[in-house]
């Protein structure tokens, strides 16, 4: 039996019997949350090698599909996500030194941030809803890049039109192919920033959790686990954006624009 | 486990590093523009390090953690490289041979 904490009664109210203090638990607690963590790091890491494998493959597919998705958009939601970073750890600092309006208020700014990126990554999926480049059959009019997506703006979408432009030696053929194959950088793209938004869409969920908590004055200098584990998490999934970003927007930029 | 006395980062210090995050993504958008031949994908993923290694040990704290905390993450990233080296050697070779 530890003999270090255990001569009063009392303890934290947050202190769970099997720790014998407040920093014992943090740390076991950052620990768990940190193999959590590498588990994340697993799933994403073997969407990224998979990517890489196909990237090499189908390099001219890719750099077809990167360059039809919006480096714009991309560029300013890496800075929304940054700055969500930002006010995540000042949320984190608040509670270490027992501010709880800093708390609540950089909380609140960190899920007003995430909610900019889901919306702008929503206004992205609708662009490629409306361009027919969502992969298989199901969503919408079906995987089109190869002309005929729509009946009003033929250009629409039109991926190999777009390749024979900047390459007119091209053959139309060999451009249609390369424009078929940008279906496997699409599947790649929406599973990526897919799984990526629904990370998101979790944290959103944390922050909420962890705003009510701090409302009520939970967190302070000697507790602030949760709010330090959320800001964990939330930072985790900026650097798998930070990845996304140069992955999926990048590919061959200079050769095409923006 | 480390019972060493924390100390934290200040605010002072996440405006440095939120700054040098920002720069580093416009400067990630700018070169990309910019005709490096095989040095763009190299260029980009270095920026994308120095991001991320930055968030890690000051926005995850994992500077100010303990030695247990520091390796539990070393090891995680080991395990990546491990992987994406492995798949990629095997698929990059296979038609090295006649």
């Amino acid at each position: 039996m530890s003999t270090s904490q255990t001569t009063t009664t009392e303890h934290h109210p947050a202190l769970a019997h099997q720790f014998d203090s407040m920093q014992q638990q943090q740390d076991a607690s950052t620990f768990g949350m940190w193999v959590f963590l590498l588990t994340e790091i697993m799933m994403f890491g073997g969407l990224f090698t998979a990517y890489l494998i196909y990237r090499i493959k189908y390099y001219h597919a890719f750099v077809a599909g990167s360059t039809s998705i919006s480096v714009s958009w991309g560029f300013a939601n890496t800075l929304v996500l940054i700055g969500s970073s930002f006010t995540m750890a000042m949320a984190v600092w608040s509670a270490q030194t027992g501010r709880r309006k800093g708390q609540v208020w950089f909380l609140i700014g960190t899920m007003i941030l995430g909610a900019a990126f889901l919306g702008v990554k929503a206004k992205e999926y609708y662009d490629k809803y409306d361009e027919c480049h969502i992969p298989g059959h199901v969503i919408g009019k079906g995987f089109n890049t190869w002309g005929g997506c729509s009946s009003t703006d033929p250009k629409l979408g039109n991926i190999a039109d777009e390749i024979r432009e900047k390459n007119p030696s091209e053959p139309e053929t060999s451009a249609v192919q390369t424009a078929k194959q940008t279906e496997i950088f699409f599947s790649f793209y929406f599973a990526m920033t897919g799984l990526h938004a629904f990370h998101m869409v979790i944290g959103l969920g944390l922050l909420t959790w962890l705003l009510l908590r701090a409302k009520r004055g939970e967190f302070g200098p000697s507790y602030y686990t949760p709010v330090e584990l959320g800001g964990l998490y939330w930072h985790f999934v900026d650097i798998v954006w930070i990845f996304l970003f140069p992955l999926l927007y990048l590919i061959s930029r200079h050769q095409h624009g923006a | 486990m480390s019972d060493q006395t924390h100390s934290h980062p200040t605010p002072g210090l996440y405006v440095v590093i939120v700054t040098v995050l920002f720069i580093g993504t416009a400067a990630t958008w700018a070169i990309a523009f910019i005709d490096l031949g095989i040095w763009n994908p190299v260029v980009a993923l270095t920026i994308a390090v120095i991001k991320a290694v930055l968030v890690i040990l000051f926005f995850m704290h994992v500077f100010y953690s303990s030695k247990l905390t520091k390796i539990t993450v070393a090891a995680g990233f080991f395990w990546l490289m491990i992987m994406i080296t492995m798949s990629l050697s095997d698929y990059l070779t296979r038609t090295f041979l006649p």
